[in-house]
C-alpha cells in the first residue's frame, strides 16, 4: 500500500488533499465535515478586517451539457467576526489534532495591521499561515489581494512584515492575474516566506444571462469581474506551477498546487509537475467532501501500480521534461494510425483533418457507414484525429522517425535543411 | 362470448392508448441525450432517413438550446418530421444506424429528440417557413396523405397554389386512420396538419373523391399540373373459403374504425386471429388485445426471421400477450351459421430464397386447426387497379409508373408514394412527395 502522508515544512497530514481557503473552509461545521470525510488539511478561510457579501456570489461556466466545467465567484474574505473564527479554528484542532490546519491571512496594508494579524491566528495554535495576495476582487480595491500579489515589491514588503513575528511556516499564495508568477515568487521567497502555493483564481466573465443581458454572477442587475477556478484553469494552473518548478530561486521552497483539481488524476499532474501537496476547493463545491475518497484512494493504486512509495517518489519527475521548444527534436515523426476493427465510422478524425488540419485522410464513401484510412505520406502526427476519435486507442499515433539522429531547429537552421515545400 | 364492443371499461382502455413512446419530460432530458451525439460527419443516421434530415445538425442545435433552429431543420427535410417521429421503424432506419450500435452501446434516442422539437413547433405553432412571392401556378394534389401533403408544402413555398382534394374528412392519410392509436394520437394528427396548411398557399376540398366526386381531365384541365398521392386502400384478399363468414374483416378497416369512433364502440372477438406479421398486422393485433381480446393469435407462413415488421413491434405483440404460429398458412375458415368458428391451417416448412431473398414457404401437406371467433386479415394492401387503369395511367398490377420526374404516362400528371410502390413507410411517402414537387416546378419552368 502507497503511502499517502505528507510532510508540508514539517506540517504533517495523513494524505496530501487540503480543501483551498474558500467557502468549504469559513466554519468550523464544514471543516469537521471535511475531516470527517478525510481530508488532510484545510486552509481556513481567510481571516482579515471583517467584511460583508453580496447575493449571488457564484456562476459557472458549462460545456455540452456538463456543468461547472469553470466556475468562478465574487465572495470576499470571511465576513465572520475574527473572534469566532479564532475560537473556531482551536476547537477544530483540539477535534483532529493529526490534520493540516493553515489559516489564510489578508490584513489591512500597514505593518501593525500585518504582525496583529499573525499573532492571533498563531495563537491558535494552527500549524502555518497562508498570505491571501491573490484573491482577484473586492479586496483589490482596497489595495489588498491581488493588488499586493501584482507587485513583486509591495508583496516583498508585506512578507517581511509577516515574517518578522511569524513563529509558524508561512506559505505565500500567489495570483495568476500576472504574466508570470515567477518574479512575485522571487521577492517573496527574498523576504523570507517558507514555502508557495498558487494559482489563486482568474479575473473572469464565465457569461451572461441572454434574456437580462446581465452577466453572471447577477447582483441586483449588476456583475463583476469574478474568481475564475474550476477544472477549465488546470491548464493554466499546472504551466505556472511549472515555471516556479523550473526556477532555481523559486524551487528551493515547497509548492502547495492549486487550481481545477477535480480528480486524483489532477493531484498527480500536480505532484510530478513539483507541488509537494494540493488543495482543493471547486470539486468540493459541487460534489461534496465525498470525493476525498476517491482522491485518496485513486492516487494510492496509481502509485502502487506504478512502484511509487511515498509522494515524494514522483514529485517532479515531470519537470525535466518540459523544455523550450527550440530543444525539441525535429526528426521525431509520428503517423496516426486507424485499427479498422475498433473504428465506429463516425467521421470525426476525417472532417476535423480535413477542415482545419492537413487532408491526410481518406474516405471510401459506404452505406451507411464510410471507411476512413490515413494518407500516411500527408500526415503531420498533429494528434487532432486521436483527440476527437471517440473509441479508445482505435487512433495510434506510430513513430516514423525522419532520421535517427536528434535533431533540434537551432542546428536545423545551422545545416541549412530544407524547408517545407506546399 | 361473442365478437362485441365495451369489454373494458373506459379508463382502462384510455391507459391501453396511451403513448407507447412518451416524450421527454423536461428540457434537461433532452439536453442530456442530445449531448450524448457525437454529432457524427457523414451520418449514418442521415443516410438511412429516406428523407435525409440533418441528424447531427438538428441534436447539436437541440443541446445549444436552439430549438426552433432544430424544428426548422427537420422540417426542412421532412415537413412530417412530427408524426415521423412516432411512427417511424426508427431501429431499422436512423438509430439503427446509430455509430454507438456498433460499440454496443444505446443508440441515441433520434424520435424522441426529433419528437422534443417538432412538438413544441406543432404545439406552439411556430412559423418556421416564408411562402416565396407567387409564381402564377397552379397544382391539383389528389390525397391529403404524407405524399400530398410534403408535396402541397414544397410547392407552396415556391409560390405555387396548391388545391388538395382528399376523400376522407380529415388530412394525414395512413397517419389519421392507419396507424395504431397508442403511435399517434388522432388531436396529433390534426395538428400536424393544421401545422404544414398554416405555411398558406394550400386549401383543402374535403370528401372529395377521384373518380367519384371529382375526375381526373378535369383537374389536368383546370390546373397546371396534378400530383396523385392516392396511397394504397383495399386489402389483400386471402382467397380462401370462408373470407365472407362473419367475423373476418381487414386490418385497414379494423385500424380505420379504431381511429374514427370512440374504442368503446370497437368490437372484437375472445379468440382473435390475425393473418400477417407485417406492421398492420401487429397493429391490429395488440390493438385487439387492448380493446379486451382474451387471446390473439398472429399466424406468419414464414419463421420469426423472416417477418417484415421490426424487432421492437413483434416485443410489443409479445408484451400485449399474442401468441404465435410460424410456418402457418391459413387453409380455410370455417363457420357456424355464418359465424366464424375455425381457422385451418397448412404447416410449412422453408423452401429455396424468392426474389425477395428470404427463404419461400413450402406447404408441408399437414393441417392443424385452431378455435377463433374472429379472424384479421393483414396480409398487405393492394392498390386502386381500377381507378388508375380508368383514369389511362400506366401501370404494374395498379402501381402506377412514373418517370424520373415523378411523372406518369400522363403530361403533367405526376404520383408518388404508395400509390406507386405498393406500400412502404411514412418517411418514403414523404420523401416522394418531395421529390414530385421538384419534377413538378420544373416542369412548370418548361
Amino acid at each position: 500500500m502507497a503511502d499517502l502522508r505528507s510532510d508540508f515544512l514539517g506540517i504533517k497530514s495523513p494524505n496530501p488533499f487540503w480543501l483551498a481557503s474558500a467557502p468549504p473552509t469559513d466554519k468550523k461545521v464544514n471543516v469537521l465535515r471535511a475531516f470527517e470525510a478525510g481530508w488532510g488539511g484545510v486552509v481556513w478561510k481567510t481571516l482579515g478586517t471583517q467584511v460583508k457579501n453580496v447575493s449571488s456570489r457564484y456562476s459557472s461556466l458549462n460545456y455540452n451539457g456538463q456543468k461547472a466545467m469553470g466556475f468562478n465567484n465574487i465572495e470576499l474574505i470571511s465576513d465572520r467576526p475574527l473572534e469566532i473564527n479564532l475560537k473556531e479554528i482551536k476547537e477544530v484542532l483540539k477535534e483532529f489534532p493529526d490534520r493540516a490546519m493553515i489559516v489564510s491571512l489578508m490584513a489591512d496594508n500597514d505593518r501593525k495591521s500585518w504582525h496583529e494579524m499573525v499573532k492571533k491566528a498563531q495563537d491558535t495554535g494552527a500549524h502555518g499561515l497562508e498570505l491571501n495576495f491573490g484573491c482577484p476582487h473586492g479586496m483589490v480595491e482596497r489595495g489588498m489581494g491581488a493588488s499586493v500579489g501584482q507587485d513583486p515589491e509591495i508583496a516583498k514588503m508585506v512578507v517581511e512584515w509577516v515574517m518578522e513575528v511569524a513563529k509558524i511556516p508561512v506559505i505565500t499564495k500567489l495570483t495568476p492575474n500576472v504574466h508570470s508568477v515567477v518574479p512575485a515568487g522571487k521577492a517573496v521567497i527574498s523576504a523570507g516566506t517558507d514555502a508557495l502555493s498558487l494559482i489563486n483564481t482568474i479575473q473572469s466573465i464565465t457569461g451572461i444571462d441572454l434574456d437580462t443581458l446581465i452577466p453572471n454572477p447577477n447582483v441586483g442587475g449588476k456583475s463583476v469581474f469574478g474568481g475564475y477556478c474550476g477544472p477549465a484553469v488546470k491548464p493554466i494552473a499546472l504551466k505556472m506551477l511549472t515555471t516556479l518548478a523550473q526556477d532555481p530561486d523559486t524551487r528551493k521552497v515547497p509548492i502547495s498546487g492549486i487550481g481545477g483539481i477535480s480528480t486524483w488524476r489532477d493531484a498527480v499532474e500536480f505532484i510530478l509537475l513539483g507541488a509537494s501537496n494540493v488543495q482543493v476547493c471547486t470539486a468540493a463545491m459541487i460534489q461534496g467532501f465525498r470525493i476525498i475518497t476517491d482522491l485518496c484512494d485513486g492516487m494510492s493504486n496509481w502509485m502502487d501500480e506504478k512502484g511509487y512509495k511515498s509522494i515524494n517518489d514522483f514529485r517532479g519527475l515531470s519537470v525535466p521534461a518540459i523544455t523550450r521548444w527550440e530543444e525539441l527534436d525535429i526528426n521525431f515523426h509520428i503517423i496516426a494510425n486507424i485499427n479498422q476493427d475498433k473504428c465506429i465510422h463516425c467521421g470525426l478524425c476525417y472532417i476535423t483533418c480535413e477542415d482545419t488540419s492537413h487532408q491526410s485522410i481518406d474516405i471510401k464513401k459506404g452505406l451507411p457507414y464510410n471507411t476512413y484510412t490515413i494518407k500516411d505520406e500527408e500526415c503531420v502526427g498533429c494528434n487532432l484525429c486521436k483527440i476527437v476519435c471517440p473509441v479508445e486507442d482505435c487512433i495510434t499515433m506510430e513513430v516514423h522517425r525522419k532520421g535517427d539522429e536528434y535533431l533540434n531547429w537551432t542546428e536545423y537552421q545551422k545545416r541549412g535543411l530544407p524547408l517545407n515545400d506546399h | 362470448m361473442p365478437i362485441q364492443n365495451n369489454r373494458l371499461p373506459e379508463s382502462e382502455l384510455e391507459k391501453n392508448f396511451s403513448d407507447i413512446h412518451p416524450p421527454f419530460e423536461h428540457a434537461e432530458g433532452a439536453a442530456i441525450e442530445a449531448n450524448r451525439c457525437l454529432n457524427c460527419y457523414d451520418a449514418p443516421c442521415t443516410k438511412l432517413c429516406p428523407t435525409s434530415i440533418n441528424v447531427p445538425l438538428f441534436i447539436k442545435q437541440i443541446a445549444s438550446g436552439n430549438i426552433k433552429g432544430s424544428a426548422h431543420t427537420i422540417f426542412s427535410s421532412n415537413i412530417m418530421g412530427g408524426g415521423c417521429s412516432k411512427v417511424c421503424p426508427v431501429e431499422k432506419l436512423c438509430e439503427g444506424a446509430c455509430v454507438f450500435n456498433l460499440l454496443e452501446e444505446t443508440p441515441i434516442s433520434i424520435a424522441k429528440l426529433q419528437r422534443y422539437s417538432t412538438e413544441q413547433a406543432i404545439h406552439e405553432k411556430w412559423k418556421l417557413f416564408t411562402r416565396k412571392p407567387s409564381n402564377g401556378k397552379k397544382v391539383a394534389i389528389v390525397g391529403a396523405g404524407p405524399a400530398g401533403l410534403a408535396c402541397a408544402h414544397s410547392l407552396s413555398l415556391e409560390g405555387t397554389e396548391v388545391t388538395i382534394f382528399e376523400k376522407e374528412a380529415k388530412g394525414g392519410g395512413l397517419m389519421t386512420y392507419g396507424v395504431a392509436a397508442y403511435k399517434v394520437t388522432p388531436t396529433f394528427c390534426k395538428e400536424e396538419v393544421d401545422y404544414i396548411l398554416s405555411l398558406g398557399g394550400i386549401s383543402v376540398q374535403y370528401e372529395k373523391q377521384l373518380g367519384k366526386d371529382i375526375q381526373l381531365a378535369d383537374l389536368q384541365k383546370n390546373f397546371d399540373a396534378v400530383f396523385l398521392g392516392i396511397g394504397v386502400g383495399v386489402a389483400r384478399s386471402l382467397e380462401i373459403p370462408g373470407e365472407n363468414l362473419e367475423g373476418v374483416m381487414d386490418a385497414i378497416s379494423f385500424i380505420y374504425n379504431l381511429r374514427t369512433r370512440n374504442y368503446s364502440q370497437i368490437s372484437v372477438g375472445d379468440k382473435v386471429a390475425v393473418i400477417g406479421m407485417g406492421m398492420t398486422a401487429i397493429d391490429a393485433a395488440t390493438q385487439s388485445k387492448r380493446l379486451g381480446a382474451k387471446e390473439v393469435t398472429m399466424i406468419y407462413r414464414r419463421t420469426e426471421h423472416e417477418k417484415p415488421c421490426t424487432e421492437e413491434e413483434l416485443d410489443l405483440a409479445k408484451l400485449d400477450g399474442c401468441s404465435f404460429l410460424w410456418l402457418s398458412n391459413p387453409k380455410e375458415i370455417l363457420g357456424e351459421n355464418g359465424k366464424v368458428k375455425n381457422l385451418v391451417c397448412s404447416k410449412m416448412k422453408l423452401g429455396e430464397p424468392d426474389a425477395s431473398g428470404r427463404r419461400s414457404p413450402v406447404d408441408t401437406g399437414e393441417t392443424f386447426t385452431i378455435e377463433v371467433d374472429m379472424v384479421i386479415k393483414a396480409a398487405g394492401q393492394i392498390p386502386f387497379e381500377g381507378l388508375v387503369n380508368n383514369s389511362k395511367l400506366d401501370n404494374k398490377v395498379g402501381k402506377i409508373k412514373i418517370d424520373n420526374s415523378g411523372m406518369t404516362n400522363l403530361k403533367g400528371v405526376f404520383s408518388g408514394g404508395d400509390a406507386v410502390n405498393g406500400g412502404k413507410e411514412v418517411v418514403d411517402a414523404v420523401q416522394a412527395g418531395k421529390d414530385a414537387a421538384k419534377g413538378i416546378l420544373a416542369y412548370l419552368k418548361k
